[in-house]
């Protein structure tokens, strides 16, 4: 299947070899059981089992843990890739990217030694909780404890919405080890499943992203040894901020990989629904949508290469830039699948083609990771503080 | 256990052009793809090794191109491959073909199995596997969709057959072809694809393989290509009337008197 990209990214040996095989793995091993899976809300694990023999997972971590070391490029590719088949897939993929960075930045030796060659052959998914149901976009608002009890911290407090929840074996729990502090007291802690007094809530009922798992975690008297935290205490705030700086980008390449599809798929349908004895795409109305959704993805394709590229060459601040490459990819993909399904009419809006699906997995990227408005919050923040200083 | 695994590559097409003066395919320009069949015979070299460990050697005859072919098979879990090629292989039918990868076999020596697919997407005719067989001299078991057991020099496979299933041993070493049932071929890793870009394929020619320049090439090949064409599709069709009964009866009466009953 050709690519209907028309740009030159100039990716690197690893990123156009990374490229090729995620894009293997959707056409070949995704996109035959999305619809099925998206109907049924069935965890991927098949698909994930193939993401881990291609060597996947390995992408995100160093070298010494069994890892490729790549970038957050060689991540975006894959990720962009895999959402061409099915978002809710990537998303579990990625979310154990997203467990892992605050391991990878702010673990010891020890600690990394311990998990991260499990999560790189991809044996097990991490996840990363920061969400409860009083602390969304407020997330300073968060109630979970993690005190400290001798050689233990003890954890009480439920994590909403969690991706991959229940399904990962390593979750880096945001807590306050100081609850007086407020978000000053907050610090990262990982806790392994099967941790007694760590239980699961129920599995959500979503309106996209399907294949993936989002669940509740509980804490009800959960011991955890002290070895666990990340960082110092009370860093928990900084890498949170940090930790979603540093994926951002990634959930832009969901939102490209995304509209990608959808595009491809609209293109596909208007050459081949005729209307008026003639295929829709002669009609002007058809073609100017068209090209409007070709030149957004590629835009959007730029933006989050472009913030990708300056993150592997080592920008050390890059909050507004990788806030901007979420906003615009995700609100580019909400309006480019929106547009797929128009195109494609009534059946559209029907089951049996993957473009309504498609319009449903959109609509989470501009949610999470940081909602679109606390997004140009963060933005607007930053622009105006720069523009204060004197030039 | 040492496995040897024989590949070609073929055109990813189906839009293949004739070349009017020799009747064989025209493969310059066309993007070139492992024999799909031959994929099975890979996936099973590889899994047998993974099962009872040893070596798994691809060997593809073909232009200096097919060494893509085997970078893919290292991609995909083999240890290492060796492409045959030389201008005097140009033209090779099957039976030269199988003569040039028993001399390949034989020079790599060590092997216990020798694994193929049942035919190939461009040729068809599903006759390198046996010849090569009986060129090296050891038996030789067609269209395998499942090894059972391999143990004490013997190894128990189920054959597809028209009628079902067919079980059988063979002793060691033997060539067995495969068919598609036998397994889902694995997709490359990035680890694998990375060995294979890093991977020194050997390149052994007719002097390297002690080959008689007689027995290769269209010198060595018996077979003649006369003519490729598209087979005529003629359509007489014939109205029965009458009730459903009297229709049947002259139905019958028709395949009968064209003998197709």
């Amino acid at each position: 299947m050709g690519c209907l990209s028309v740009m030159h990214y100039f990716l690197n040996e690893q990123q156009r070899m990374i490229k090729g095989l995620a894009r293997r793995i959707a056409e070949e091993r995704i996109m035959p059981v999305r619809a099925e899976l998206d109907e049924r809300e069935e965890f991927p694990w098949d698909v994930m089992k193939e993401l881990a023999e291609a060597d996947l997972f390995r992408i995100f971590i160093p070298e010494a843990y069994g890892g490729l070391g790549g970038g957050c490029l060689d991540l975006c590719v894959a990720v962009e890739e895999l959402s061409r088949g099915c978002c809710g897939i990537a998303v579990s993929y990625a979310a154990s990217s997203l467990g892992s960075i605050a391991l990878i930045e702010y673990g010891t030796e020890e600690q990394r030694q311990k998990y991260l060659p499990d999560i790189a052959s991809g044996a097990k998914l991490a996840a990363f909780a920061l969400t409860e149901s009083m602390a969304g976009s407020d997330a300073a608002a968060i109630r979970t404890t993690a005190v400290r009890d001798g050689e233990n911290y003890i954890l009480n407090g439920t994590k909403q919405f969690i991706t991959n929840g229940g399904e990962a074996e390593l979750y880096t729990i945001i807590a306050l080890t100081d609850p007086a502090k407020g978000a000053r007291g907050a610090s990262a802690i990982l806790v392994e499943k099967g941790t007694p007094g760590f239980t699961f809530g129920k599995k959500e009922r979503k309106m996209g992203i399907r294949a993936s798992t989002t669940r509740e975690l509980v804490f009800h008297n959960c011991r955890v040894p002290r070895q666990n935290l990340l960082g110092r205490e009370g860093s928990g705030f900084i890498i949170t901020l940090k930790t979603l700086d540093r994926s951002r980008p990634g959930v832009g390449a969901q939102a490209v990989g995304l509209a990608q599809g959808a595009l491809e798929a609209a293109v596909a349908y208007a050459r081949e629904r005729h209307q008026f004895g003639q295929p829709i795409s002669s009609f002007q109305a058809i073609q100017h949508m068209l090209a409007d959704m070709a030149t957004q993805v590629e835009a959007a394709r730029a933006l989050v290469y472009a913030v990708a590229r300056a993150i592997d060459t080592g920008v050390k601040d890059y909050t507004e830039a990788a806030a901007m490459a979420k906003l615009f990819a995700s609100d580019m993909a909400m309006r480019v699948t929106t547009d797929a399904v128009q195109i494609f009419g009534g059946v559209g809006y029907m089951r049996d083609y993957p473009v309504e699906k498609m319009m449903r997995d959109a609509k989470i990227t501009q949610i999470y990771e940081g909602t679109n408005q606390v997004l140009r919050n963060t933005i607007a923040l930053e622009l105006l503080k720069r523009k204060a200083k004197p030039e | 256990m040492n496995i040897v695994v024989c590949i070609k590559q073929v055109p990813g097409t189906t839009e293949v052009k004739i070349d009017p003066q020799t009747n064989t395919l025209v493969r310059e320009g066309v993007e070139g793809i492992v024999n799909p069949f031959d994929t099975y015979a890979l996936e099973e070299g590889v899994r047998l090794k993974e099962r009872f460990g040893g070596v798994v050697t691809v060997v593809s005859m073909g232009p200096p191109q097919a060494e893509a072919a085997l970078r893919e098979a290292i991609s995909v879990g083999a240890d290492q491959a060796i492409l045959l090629s030389d201008r005097a292989f140009a033209g090779s039918d099957t039976l030269a073909t199988a003569y040039v990868l028993s001399r390949a076999i034989a020079r790599i020596g060590d092997y216990d199995l020798v694994i193929c697919g049942k035919q190939t997407l461009d040729g068809d005719t599903g006759q390198v596997g046996p010849e090569l067989a009986q060129r090296l001299g050891i038996p030789f078991v067609a269209y395998v969709s499942k090894v059972e057991a391999i143990q004490d020099g013997q190894m128990r496979v189920q054959r597809l057959i028209e009628e079902g299933h067919e079980l059988m041993e063979a002793p060691l070493p033997c060539v067995m072809s495969v068919v598609k049932e036998i397994n889902v071929p694995r997709l490359p890793s990035l680890r694998g694809m990375m060995r294979a870009k890093g991977a020194q394929i050997p390149v052994w020619t007719a002097r390297d393989l002690d080959i008689e320049a007689d027995r290769v090439g269209v010198a060595g090949s018996p077979t003649r290509v006369i003519r490729v064409f598209f087979p005529q599709r003629t359509r007489k069709s014939q109205m029965l009337e009458g009730t459903a009964e009297s229709q049947v009866e002259q139905l019958v009466e028709r395949l009968r008197e064209t003998k197709l009953i």
